[in-house]
């Protein structure tokens, strides 16, 4: 029997209201005339133009992607490996290993970056780009590792022994048969990196240097001195950009787990 | 060019502490059908494993043509396994599937697709060139997993239990099947299987095997009627073991006279009788506590449990066996 009581439309209304207003607040006001947050004085795109004017911002928007695709390159080479190898091996180890493999995510970002500042100091490296492609990767790694494994391990091993014994190399095995099967999982974990990466704060501030700023730094810098409606509409442009993102994960997702079915 | 196409010599192959393979030697000819025929865990699926390449045996050597291909790798070697589970490629449709060999020899594409439409053919799914494998019931996928086997013309085709997901009407036409394109393509066909009616049904040559050995390697006849070892007699015939004062023999259920008959002379008491299928069953126990099935088709029979009654054979039926405790 079907619950004809209202609350769970209610329950939904309230925790969708809680979750999108203000992201619908801030994407509004992105296109508010005033110069003071809070009063509406009218439609206008005058911050926009003052946004894509901000040769400041810009920089660091750069600084953001060169950071995030590096990690992301990084992190897919080693989650992917790491998977492959947990995969085909018997080391006694492989369990703890693959816990471990999690333990950045788990860990609050506050200690991580702490960590990473100690150990950085220690290493006495240049802090900057490298040791902010070092600090995001640790934390990347994880979601490719696992996007991959788990389509590693839901793949039947004879499907590749049947591309052995028809006569492929073992590298021909993983470019015709392995890469494809795990390619949804890894481009999901890649977008997930990417999205991570590119939205740190709280590890960024920790590991960067003088001469690099990320784009979320240079927001979380401008917002001491108050919010402009140039924040906002910039804001808009990221909460674009991020749905498309994933958007374009889900899709991925559910077309790799139709194949997966077949079986 | 020796008759002998494939020989295994002394294998011997152990998981861990479990010796999988203990020391089997085989010889399969050219063009022959050979079929190992065990119950699962036996080491049949091991034993064609080793042949393709997937494992390495820890001793012994497999020969194709008088060539030492012990150490080859998988994809070395002109021997091809057809999978339990089909293994198709999710991510390519039929036609692709069956040419993947030929892309792997560097075989032009329209040579390649001409050659896997010849195959689809060969297992009667012609137009089925850019179907998914998703979307072919189980037995087209065993009949574009055997094309696929087959497209690279193997020496050898190896086939683990290829019939055993597919139901009992699709396995017999799949039987015949299998068969006839043996014949036509006069491949040497070496096939696994638990279930010993198709074994019968297809082989030319059968080797029980138990246990890591093989218990007795034949043609469907002499295994059915002169099974050497008492586990061959049980699972091959289903036949009774009779261990009595001069020996141990196999009597078939069919072939056990019980009440009336003439040449009952053993006392038993009737334990258990059915009626399934057309075909009568009795259980009797004898006096020393053996237990014997006697069967006869479309008779009923006046003997209840319990009844006391007598047993007996004729002597050519009793077939002397070596008794292995089964």
């Amino acid at each position: 029997m079907k619950s004809k009581s209202r609350l769970p439309g209610i329950y939904l209304a309230v925790v969708t209201a809680i979750s999108y207003v203000p992201i619908a607040v801030t994407i509004i006001y992105s296109f508010n005339h005033s110069k003071i947050s809070s009063v509406w004085e009218g439609f206008s795109l005058e911050w926009y133009e003052r946004l894509f004017s901000d040769a400041d911002i810009f920089v660091s928007l750069r600084n953001s992607l060169i950071l995030s695709v590096l990690v992301c390159a990084v992190s897919a080479v080693i989650g992917t490996l790491g998977a492959l190898g947990v995969k085909r091996t018997n080391f006694r180890l492989n369990k703890v290993m693959a816990y471990f493999s999690s333990v950045p995510i788990m860990i609050p970002e506050i200690i991580l970056g702490m960590v990473y500042l100690a150990l950085f100091s220690f290493m006495n490296l240049p802090f900057g780009i490298v040791t902010l492609v070092i600090a995001h990767a640790s934390f990347c790694i994880p979601y490719i590792y696992m996007m991959v494994s788990g389509r590693l391990f839901a793949m039947d091993p004879s499907i590749e022994e049947a591309a052995r014994d028809l006569g492929a190399s073992p590298f021909e095995v993983f470019r015709d048969i392995t890469f494809p099967a795990i390619l949804p999982g890894l481009l999901s974990g890649l977008l997930l990196s990417f999205a991570m990466s590119f939205d740190d704060v709280v590890i960024s501030i920790f590991v960067t240097g003088p001469g690099f700023n990320t784009l979320p730094l240079k927001i979380y810098t401008r917002m001491k001195t108050g919010v402009t409606p140039e924040i906002n509409a910039l804001a808009t442009l990221m909460i674009l950009a991020t749905t498309i993102l994933i958007l374009l994960s889900w899709k991925l997702n559910k077309t790799g787990d139709k194949a997966e079915e077949e079986k | 060019m020796s008759e002998d196409l494939l020989v295994l010599q002394h294998i011997r192959k152990s998981f861990g502490s479990d010796d999988v393979l203990k020391g089997i030697d085989f010889s399969v000819r050219r063009g022959e059908f050979v079929t190992l025929l065990g119950s699962s865990g036996c080491g049949k699926t091991t034993t064609i494993r080793i042949i393709a390449g997937l494992e390495e045996p820890d001793e012994g050597r497999v020969l194709l043509d008088g060539k030492d291909i012990t150490k080859l790798p998988p994809n070395a070697r002109s021997v091809n396994t057809v999978f339990q589970n089909y293994a198709l490629f999710p991510n390519m449709n039929v036609e692709d599937n069956i040419a993947y060999a030929l892309r792997l020899r560097k075989v032009r594409k329209p040579e390649r697709l001409k050659k896997a439409s010849e195959m689809l053919e060969l297992v009667q799914l012609a137009g089925f060139e850019k179907r998914m494998p998703d979307e072919l019931s189980g037995g087209q996928r065993q009949r574009i997993a055997i094309a696929r086997s087959l497209v690279a013309e193997p020496q050898v085709l190896l086939l683990d239990e290829p019939l055993g997901a597919l139901d009992l009407k699709l396995r017999r036409q799949m039987q015949l099947e299998l068969k006839r394109l043996q014949k036509k393509l006069g491949t040497t066909f070496i096939y696994i299987t638990h279930d010993q009616e198709e074994a019968i049904n297809m082989s030319d040559r059968i080797a029980v095997m138990n246990n890591g050995v093989f218990e007795q390697i034949g043609t469907p006849d002499e295994i059915y009627y002169h099974p050497r070892t008492s586990y061959v007699a049980n699972f091959v015939g289903n036949a009774n073991i009779y261990r009595g004062n001069d020996g141990v023999f196999a009597v078939r259920t069919e072939k056990v006279k019980i009440g009336d008959e003439p040449g009952c002379v053993i006392p038993a008491v009737v334990k258990e009788k059915s009626f399934a299928g057309g075909q009568l069953r009795i259980l009797v126990a004898l006096e020393d506590g053996q237990e014997l099935t006697v069967s006869r088709f479309g008779i009923n029979s006046e003997l209840v449990p319990g009844q006391k009654t007598k047993v007996g054979w004729s002597a050519e039926d009793a077939v002397p066996v070596i008794d292995d405790g089964v």
